[in-house]
């Protein structure tokens, strides 16, 4: 099982998330994401498992709901547009503590947009997205291979915590064919799903709801998800730093934007530029304790996103007016090159007299 | 002294909060007495809609899911799917099933979906103050129909079970009404049979359409509704097997 194999982004995920243990998978066809339903199609019934073609993405995601509430591993994938309609199931999965895991495989918006890779759903994922106070678990992989490592993670921290994980891939990543391993990890140890429907079998019925109707009852329960969130934010933060110690620019890049940055900071040091750079693998929880300790000493901080800058307003957050923090954006499809940020942070670099 | 008539197990023993002259308590005491004398309370999932009937789960003592609105057939795809074994049977008013829910409705009994949908048509959105539904009847005054339904510019009031029911994946379609003891009787075969059913392994999406007294936006008492459902909405919704 642990050989290499060379997968693209979107079938690798698939078979991840088989590996990990889906028992249904529910989606609705949308580019740049249409390799995931077309696998699961054959792998689900190979596997003795559910494959379901639905009417919409409302549709998926209620599936996903009905499936998740009796104590089964489900999932969806989508895009940007698909993954907007979706957003009422995802309040009320928060709302009902059900776990799921979603895949966003983003493209160029607003509206119909492009099929074109971008990083324009950050906001969405990671701000809960659709209505009420709540929270998604967001993972941000830059690597195929890192895309096929975070299903079964997303999967078990779906079910530790009940709720939404969200996978953000874009274009490239689902795309983009490399060589990985795929195999099966022990996971973590889970709390059991007494709370499922199941039949009320020997036991009192059990009930699955979002609504909490008398005087105080939704302020307790929101207060509850909070507690909730708030262990996630203290223990589940992933994130990868380079050359931060000493760097002078810190450039903050997540997923396919964090590939060119890594490139554009080697070439930087080839230049005596000292840059290092931060990547968020979880974009919520967001590695703000990572990013402020960094801006404890005096660097400028350089966001780099496929996107008009959504992502710097959390790493505006995190360093609190310590540090300027700069955006080098590329929306609606375009995708930043080596050139660019390493020009951006050769403009924003101290001249050193050799 | 001999009990001639007592509460049915799964129907729990407490006051609802439906409105004098409601179906809703009728319709959940026909699906709580059909549970128990099939013996799948062990085993069934029950899904309640948004509107009256959202808190269907304090009265049914079955495990039960609340759901967005108009997307129980959905949700009861997602259950029924990686559940074979379970009877999923669906609530749902004709807000939720045939305004918001239709396209999901219409594509589980399109697939065939192994489940039982209960469709309590009465006409209005009960819930949010009486505003037309698709099922209103040309003339009546609802909330957000002051001088009554006009069929330009609102439509005719939508027969959803004759839609369904020219759907192969639909196995059984009846349309039967909650009004005297007769029909409350029919009622309950009907509900019966669409259980059975499913209980059975029959392969194909069941559908109950119920025409249920909202006496409180209907501007009627109890005993008029009844009275209505059998003189007026009958004329549109007419009772019977569609199919099956
Ligand atoms: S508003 Fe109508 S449907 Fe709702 S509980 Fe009252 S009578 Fe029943």
């Amino acid at each position: 099982m642990s050989e290499r194999v060379l997968m693209c982004g979107n079938e690798a995920l698939a078979e991840a998330a088989i590996i990990a243990g889906c028992d249904a998978y529910f989606g609705y066809p949308i580019t740049p994401q249409n390799e995931i339903p077309a696998y699961m199609s054959r792998r689900m019934p190979e596997e003795g498992r559910v494959f379901v073609q639905s009417e919409s993405e409302l549709a998926a995601i209620s599936m996903v709901f009905g499936a998740s509430a009796t104590g089964k591993r489900t999932m969806t994938s989508s895009s940007s547009p698909g993954i907007s309609l979706m957003q009422e199931g995802i309040s009320y999965l928060a709302g009902a503590e059900l776990p799921a895991v979603v895949v966003n495989v983003m493209r160029g918006g607003p509206g119909l947009g492009n099929i074109g890779p971008s990083q324009c759903d950050y906001f969405q994922a990671t701000r809960g997205g659709g209505h009420g106070d709540y929270r998604t678990i967001v993972f941000g992989p830059s690597s195929v291979q890192e895309l096929v490592d975070c299903m079964p993670l997303a999967f078990d921290l779906a079910d530790q915590y009940r709720m939404t994980v969200v996978v953000l891939a874009d274009g490239i990543l689902g795309q983009m064919m490399e060589p990985i391993v795929l195999e099966k990890k022990p996971g973590r140890e889970l709390p059991p799903k007494d709370w499922a429907l199941t039949g009320a079998k020997g036991r009192e019925q059990n009930i699955v709801r979002s609504l909490w109707l008398p005087e105080g009852s939704l302020e307790k329960h929101n207060n509850k998800l909070q507690a909730k969130y708030e262990q996630v934010q203290k223990n589940e933060v992933l994130c990868e730093q380079y050359e931060v110690d000493d760097a002078e620019i810190v450039v903050v890049a997540y997923g396919v934007a964090a590939r060119v940055v890594r490139a554009a900071v080697n070439k930087a040091r080839e230049n005596r530029i000292k840059a290092g750079w931060i990547r968020p693998i979880t974009l919520w929880p967001f590695p703000t304790e990572q990013i402020s300790k960094a801006a404890d000493e005096f660097r400028i901080f350089l966001t780099v996103e496929m996107s008009n800058g959504q992502m710097v307003e959390d790493v505006k957050l995190a360093v609190a007016g310590k540090a300027p923090v700069l955006l080098h954006g590329r929306p609606g499809g375009g995708v930043p090159t080596v050139d660019e940020i390493l020009d951006k942070i050769k403009q924003l670099s101290i001249p050193t007299k050799s | 002294m001999e009990t001639v008539f007592t509460r049915t197990p799964t129907f729990k023993d407490c006051p609802t909060h439906y409105c004098p002259g409601c179906g809703h308590g009728i319709a959940h005491r026909l699906i709580a007495e059909t549970i128990d004398e099939l013996d799948i309370r062990d085993r069934t999932i029950g899904i309640a809609p948004v509107g009256c009937a959202v808190l269907a789960y304090d009265y049914l003592d079955v495990d039960m899911i609340e759901v967005a609105h108009g997307r129980a057939p959905a949700v009861a795809t997602g259950m029924k799917r990686t559940n074979p074994d379970k009877i999923i049977f669906s609530y749902q008013g004709d807000g939720d099933l045939a305004a918001i829910g239709t396209a999901e409705i219409i594509h589980a009994a399109h697939r065939g979906e192994q489940i039982t949908v209960i469709f309590i048509n009465n006409a209005v959105f009960g819930m949010t103050g009486g505003q037309m539904a698709p099922t209103t009847v040309l003339g009546q005054i609802t909330a957000t129909t002051p001088q009554g339904r006009e069929a330009a510019g609102e439509g005719f009031p939508l027969q959803v079970s004759e839609l369904l029911a020219l759907l192969p994946g639909a196995i059984y379609v009846e349309r039967c009404a909650l009004s005297g003891a007769a029909g409350i009787r029919k009622t309950k075969k009907a509900i019966k049979h669409a259980f059975e059913l499913q209980v059975g392994g029959a392969q194909g999406f069941s559908l109950v359409e119920l025409l249920s007294p909202c006496p409180v936006y209907w501007r009627m008492t109890p005993a008029e509704s009844m009275e209505w459902i059998e003189k007026e909405m009958t004329k549109v919704f007419p009772l019977g097997r569609l199919k099956g």
